[in-house]
C-alpha cells in the first residue's frame, strides 16, 4: 500500500496492516522532523510532492521490494504540508518472513524513496528564513 | 510545439511561476527544452543544471525528443523522507 496523505501518519494501524500470519518479522522505519540541522534549529519543515508522478514511484518502490525479498505486505506513506518538530514525515513498514530480510527490505524501500521520488521539503529556521532542500546529489 | 513544464520547489521560487510555456520546434530534445528554460528565465541556469526532467511522470533524457502535449515538469534534487 502506498500513500501520500496531508493527515498525520498512524504508523501503528500501518504496522498492524503489514503483519501476516506467515511473517515473523514487521520492521516500521518513522522519518520524523528533527530540530537541527548542520548546527541550525529547524522550527518547521514544508512537504510539496509532484503528486502523480511522486503516486507512480512509490507503487514502483513497492513493486520492486515485493519482487526482490518475500515480503508478505508492505507500507510506504508520505505525509505532505507543514509539519512541526516531531512530526512523522514519512513511514516503511515491511514484513517478512524472518527478521534479517524485513530489515533489508525496509532498508531498500526507504533509501529508494529518497533518492527517486519527486518530494521537496522547505526549512523553516528559527531566524524567520526559510530554505528548499536540493541536496548535491542528483535526483537520479 | 507549445510546451507546458511545471515547476516544483526552489525552481518555482526562483522562475516566480508553478509554470511555463515553452515553444519548441517539432523535433526538441530535453537538452533543448532546459536550454529554452534558462533562457526564459536565467535565474533558473544553476539549479536547472541539478534538476531531472519528466516527461509524462516519468525520468527523461537529456536526448528524448519531445512530443506535442506531453506533461513535462523540472525536477529539483529531491529531498523527500
Amino acid at each position: 500500500m502506498i500513500r501520500l496523505t496531508i493527515e498525520p501518519i498512524d504508523f501503528a494501524a500501518l504496522t498492524e496492516a503489514a503483519r501476516r500470519p506467515d511473517c515473523g518479522g514487521v520492521v516500521l522505519f518513522l522519518g520524523t522532523v528533527r530540530d537541527l540541522t548542520d548546527g541550525r534549529i529547524t522550527t518547521a519543515l514544508d512537504y510539496e510532492a509532484y503528486p502523480g508522478m511522486a503516486e507512480k514511484k512509490l507503487a514502483e518502490i513497492e513493486e520492486e521490494t515485493c519482487r526482490r525479498w518475500p515480503v508478505g505486505a508492505m507500507a510506504l506513506v508520505h505525509r505532505l504540508g507543514c509539519l512541526g518538530v516531531g512530526e512523522i514525515s514519512v513511514a516503511a513498514a515491511v514484513s517478512c518472513p524472518h527478521r534479517a530480510e524485513a530489515f533489508e527490505a525496509c532498508r531498500f524501500a526507504i533509501d529508494r524513496l529518497k533518492e527517486l521520488v519527486p518530494i521537496w521539503k522547505k526549512e523553516n529556521w528559527a531566524d524567520g528564513s526559510t530554505e528548499w532542500v536540493h541536496p548535491a546529489t542528483s535526483a537520479k | 510545439m507549445k510546451l507546458h513544464v511545471r515547476l516544483f520547489a526552489g525552481a518555482r521560487d526562483l522562475a516566480g511561476a508553478d509554470h511555463v510555456v515553452v515553444e519548441l520546434p517539432a523535433g526538441a530534445t530535453v537538452a533543448d527544452l532546459r536550454a529554452r528554460l534558462v533562457a526564459l528565465c536565467p535565474r533558473l541556469a544553476e539549479l536547472a543544471k541539478r534538476c531531472a526532467v519528466a516527461v509524462d511522470a516519468e525520468f527523461a533524457g537529456d536526448g528524448d525528443v519531445l512530443k506535442d502535449g506531453a506533461e513535462i515538469a523540472l525536477l529539483p534534487p529531491v529531498s523527500g523522507g
